[in-house]
């Protein structure tokens, strides 16, 4: 407070000698020239201001005129909403739509503008019925400025809020994604909810360019009505076995492009709520499964084209195979000497295991691998699994992975593997999206004549073996059926089986693969009881290729000329020889 | 106003050897300001939940006081000036103090007295006397066994830097600070003293930015602008945008909706988008017309104080409407400033008058003549 009471002072002592000071400084030339410095420096003074008005002018010109408006990054609810990004549309390989956004307006309110909240809210409940009257009473009441109370409203629905004239009631325009086809496409396509982000399938896998080139559609590689064909089928079979799960895919042989893949249970993306696990499991690529018999092809090819065996060779399966302490068993053992085709349309488990073990575990591992059998499948969709299958490859595990035990596979992995062997020997990975199938990269897996045998035994399984309930009149189908016993708490069970047929058509110029698998199908009085793949999942599989082979274009073959059309090989069946077209 | 040259009346005097350009410049600037606060604080009082002329009215209320404020110590000679100077320093001083026991805490500063109704900050009383009396003590004939003005000068800043930096209130400090500054420069300030005072200049707006962290964030925000939510600058910035050349028209900008400050710290954003480019080069203009005007008004003079208290007023008025603008074009990191006589703020404007009314009398003309005849 020292300095307080000298500067309330000092004014009153010095104005009197001020004047008189400032007249000295005007005569005194030092003081003359500081007056100069204060000049020069005042002026100096004027220039920075000059200079600094000029560049607000000059920032001000740029701004107004020439910058680009930068979006701000503030982000708060209402301007988020907003702004719901449009995705682009998602469309089958003909242009039909799967899945697209439609500007809907969903209904908020400002409860500060709403006169009475329990009238409004009872109002409102007249026109809306499904909404929870207590529910958007409390929000009516709250303190908040925005609260929402119901997304995407129908034009209709919004014309009768309008009506209501409540002036606290307001709308949003906002984004719906609407997938027309209901659950028919989902586990492609997957499904996108209110915020508009993708949670599943392509729409998960493509969320960003979905959203960043929204007029830029993805076009998959599902036929719609091949999709359809099969969806259809799949749910006819579920009502007549009543499996726990069904998968359904048909693959174009040629290009790797799925052209129809179901699994089910499935579930409408258009409906709200959460979804259940279990729908939303695609099992046809994160379900991996122990495939059984269809496995017999990969065996018999890589016998084949390893040399091991030819078409004219045979295995002698009169006696169980004894490894270690494991006993392989046929289910209905023919008892005897069999040959390579007998081993492979009879499903002989001892015959598999004895070729696999002749070729070698190292080679079959190899060879599983090749057929992209061993890791993840390389499709688009985010729900993959990894295969399974043990890290020490010993003999054993040769033997069982030869009938197709001890391996499990999605079954997307096995159509494409399969199909690589019938193709002329080319793997290709599977994919969901047109522009993939174009530039779809092939790796030559088997040789042109392995390949041609396998067609050969594939179209013997179903003329002669496992496979006839899978038979098209017409398209000369090829097929191994698959019979696999689920592992159970007590190792497998034998009620418990996974049935599945792999078919190809037609199987002169085999054009698509279309499997069917069934898990835990029930006997049904049509199939007599029996749950294997011959009597579950081929049928259906031959009902699937009886519908899309006119759709594809390929004409039916008249019966009874392949003998003349083909050369023959000459192959031992049963005590027969008979003569086999070389397709 | 028809006022013959030999009226001998105190406004007789005063009409004709005031800068009647600089008042009527600052004059416009009200105005212009006036309709600004008009478009744009309508819409941040209905954000505020006060009537939506809320504003308006306490704007127009505070400004006509503050211009006949200006005019009435405009009447006053220099030694007038630096008497009533110093008795406002001395009061303002006094309520700095009294702030720090019994302020009203707003956002965790204590700056503000309520007094009938108003709301004020001592500090903006002390912000433009400070200058004259920094201007008195340079001025101060050296005697014998007093000391040396500059040594008191400095004393006292660092009183009021450090009643200032209590409130706390670092950008009142920055701007008393420099204005200070630039009086010691003017005054003829010696290179060594001008090295060690940038220096130190320096070295506090580095400690600033690593002791305080909202002064870090907001360098950060603007040396890097992802960093952080520069929700406002943007805002701004599309504002000048969305105006362009000639503006949107009164009242059809958006950004007086999103910017909470908009009847404030940016309502030069709501001029450029309302008015256009033209409109705010005009009122930069008018800044730079103030400005150096009032600068060419001091050379004409001869006297020491008068050169460097109107030097620092000048300085102060400068300083501050160049802050305003550049944080509005996004050209130095925000702060908060009003812009002067546009922006709303009752108690900077009073300030603003105060120190513009005291500028005013120091450049009145042949002012010596009638004061030694």
């Amino acid at each position: 407070m020292k300095k307080f009471g000298r500067r309330r002072g000092d004014p009153q002592c010095v104005p009197g000698q001020n004047g008189h000071s400032s007249a000295q400084v005007r005569l005194h030339g030092a003081h003359k020239s500081s007056i100069e410095i204060v000049r020069r420096r005042l002026l100096l003074g004027a220039g920075l201001f000059t200079v600094a008005f000029f560049v607000l002018s000059m920032r001000l010109v740029e701004v107004a005129l020439f910058n680009e408006v930068r979006p701000s990054n503030a982000v708060n609810e209402e301007v988020e909403t907003r702004d719901g990004p449009a995705r682009a549309d998602i469309t089958d390989r003909n242009g039909v739509i799967l899945a697209t956004s439609l500007a809907t307006r969903s209904l908020y309110a400002d409860p500060q503008d709403v006169r009475s909240s329990a009238s409004a809210a009872a109002r409102l409940a007249e026109v809306l019925p499904e909404i929870d009257l207590k529910t958007v009473m409390a929000r009516l009441s709250s303190d908040k400025r925005f609260v929402w109370l119901k997304r995407h409203l129908t034009p209709r629905q919004v014309a009768a809020v309008n009506a209501l004239g409540e002036p606290g009631f307001r709308f949003l325009e906002e984004q719906r994604r609407v997938y027309p086809h209901g659950s028919l496409v989902v586990h492609a396509v997957g499904y996108a909810k209110l915020d508009n982000r993708g949670l599943s399938g392509l729409e998960r896998t493509y969320d960003k360019r979905l959203l960043s080139h929204p007029n830029k559609p993805l076009t998959l590689s599902i036929d719609l009505r091949f999709q359809h064909v099969m969806h259809e089928e799949l749910a006819r079979a579920i009502l007549l076995h009543h499996p726990v799960g069904a998968v359904g895919i048909i693959l174009d042989i040629a290009s790797g492009g799925l052209r129809a893949i179901v699994s089910l249970p499935d579930f409408n993306p258009n409906e709200s709520g959460s979804v259940d696990q279990d729908v939303l499991f695609n099992r046809a690529t994160l379900g991996t499964y122990e495939m059984g018999s269809t496995f017999k092809v990969f065996t018999t090819a890589m016998a084949l084209d390893t040399g091991v065996a030819t078409l004219q060779d045979g295995f002698d399966v009169s006696e169980p195979l004894r490894l270690a302490r494991h006993v392989i068993r046929d289910f209905h053992g023919e008892g005897r000497w069999l040959s390579v085709p007998e081993i492979f349309i009879h499903s002989s488990n001892i015959g598999a295991a004895k070729m696999a073990l002749a070729v070698g575990g190292d080679i079959q591992r190899e060879f599983l691998a090749r057929l992209g059998l061993l890791d993840r499948s390389q499709i688009e969709l985010p729900e993959i699994a990894a295969p399974r299958y043990p890290k020490q490859w010993k003999d054993i595990n040769t033997a069982t992975i030869g009938f197709g035990h001890g391996i499990a596979v999605s079954p997307v992995q096995l159509c494409a593997g399969i199909a690589s062997l019938i193709n002329g020997g080319f793997w290709r990975s599977p994919t969901l999206l047109v522009e993939n199938e174009k530039l779809n990269p092939a790796e030559r897996v088997v040789s042109r004549v392995t390949s041609r045998a396998m067609r050969q035994l594939l179209r013997l399984a179903v003329t002669h073996g496992t496979g006839q309930n899978a038979e098209v009149a017409g398209y000369r189908v090829g097929g191994k059926t698959g019979t696999a016993e689920k592992v159970g708490p007590k190792g497998y069970d034998r009620s418990r089986v996974l049935s599945s047929f792999v078919g190809v058509f037609p199987i002169s110029a085999p054009r698509y693969l279309v499997f069917v698998m069934l898990d835990e199908p029930k006997g049904a009085p049509a199939t007599h009881g029996y749950v294997t793949g011959g009597w579950t999942a081929a049928p259906v599989v031959g009902r699937v290729i009886a519908r899309i082979g006119p759709m594809s274009g390929i004409a039916p073959a008249v019966e009874g000329t392949a003998k003349d059309e083909f050369s023959t090989t000459v192959v031992k069946l049963d005590g027969d020889e008979i003569r086999l077209a070389a397709y | 106003m028809s006022l013959p040259r030999t009226d001998n009346s105190v406004l007789g005097r005063w009409w004709w050897t005031v800068d009647r350009w600089s008042v009527a410049a600052l004059f416009l600037l009200s105005l212009v300001g006036a309709v600004l606060v008009m478009a744009a604080s309508p819409s941040v009082a209905d954000q505020k939940g006060f009537g939506s002329f809320h504003f308006v009215h306490r704007h127009l209320a505070t400004l006509g006081p503050a211009l006949i404020l200006m005019i009435g110590v405009s009447l006053l000679s220099p030694v007038g000036i630096r008497r009533f100077a110093c008795g406002v320093f001395v009061v303002g001083i006094f309520f700095m103090f009294w702030v720090l026991a019994n302020g009203v805490d707003i956002n965790g500063a204590r700056r503000w007295i309520s007094f009938a109704g108003l709301s004020m900050q001592p500090s903006e009383l002390v912000k433009p006397s400070f200058v004259v009396v920094t201007a008195w003590l340079l001025a101060r004939p050296r005697k014998q066994g007093e000391p040396r003005g500059s040594a008191l000068s400095i004393g006292l800043l660092i009183i009021v830097l450090a009643l200032l930096v209590a409130q706390p209130d670092f950008g009142m400090a920055f701007v008393v600070g420099a204005v200070w500054f630039s009086q010691h420069f003017i005054a003829g300030m010696p290179a060594y003293a001008l090295t060690v005072a940038i220096v130190a200049g320096v070295v506090g707006l580095v400690a600033g930015y690593f002791s305080l962290s909202h002064v870090q964030s907001r360098i950060d925000r603007f040396l890097d602008p992802d960093t952080g939510d520069r929700y406002q600058i943007d805002t701004a910035l599309n504002a000048f945008a969305n105006g362009g050349l000639l503006g949107r028209g009164p009242g059809e900008g958006v950004v007086k909706d999103f910017l909470p400050d908009a009847h404030a710290d940016f309502i030069f954003a709501v001029a450029g988008e309302e008015f256009g480019l033209i409109c705010c080069l005009a009122i930069i203009c008018l800044f730079g017309f103030v400005v150096l005007r009032g600068i060419a008004r001091l050379l004409e003079n001869e006297d020491f104080f008068v050169l460097v208290s109107g030097g620092g007023l000048i300085f102060l008025f400068g300083l501050q409407a160049f802050v305003n603008l550049a944080v509005s074009l996004d050209l130095i990191p925000t702060k908060g400033m009003t812009l002067p006589f546009v922006s709303y703020g009752g108690s900077s404007m009073i300030a603003l008058a105060l120190g513009m009314g005291m500028l005013l009398a120091l450049t009145r003309r042949h002012r010596q003549k009638w004061q030694e005849p």
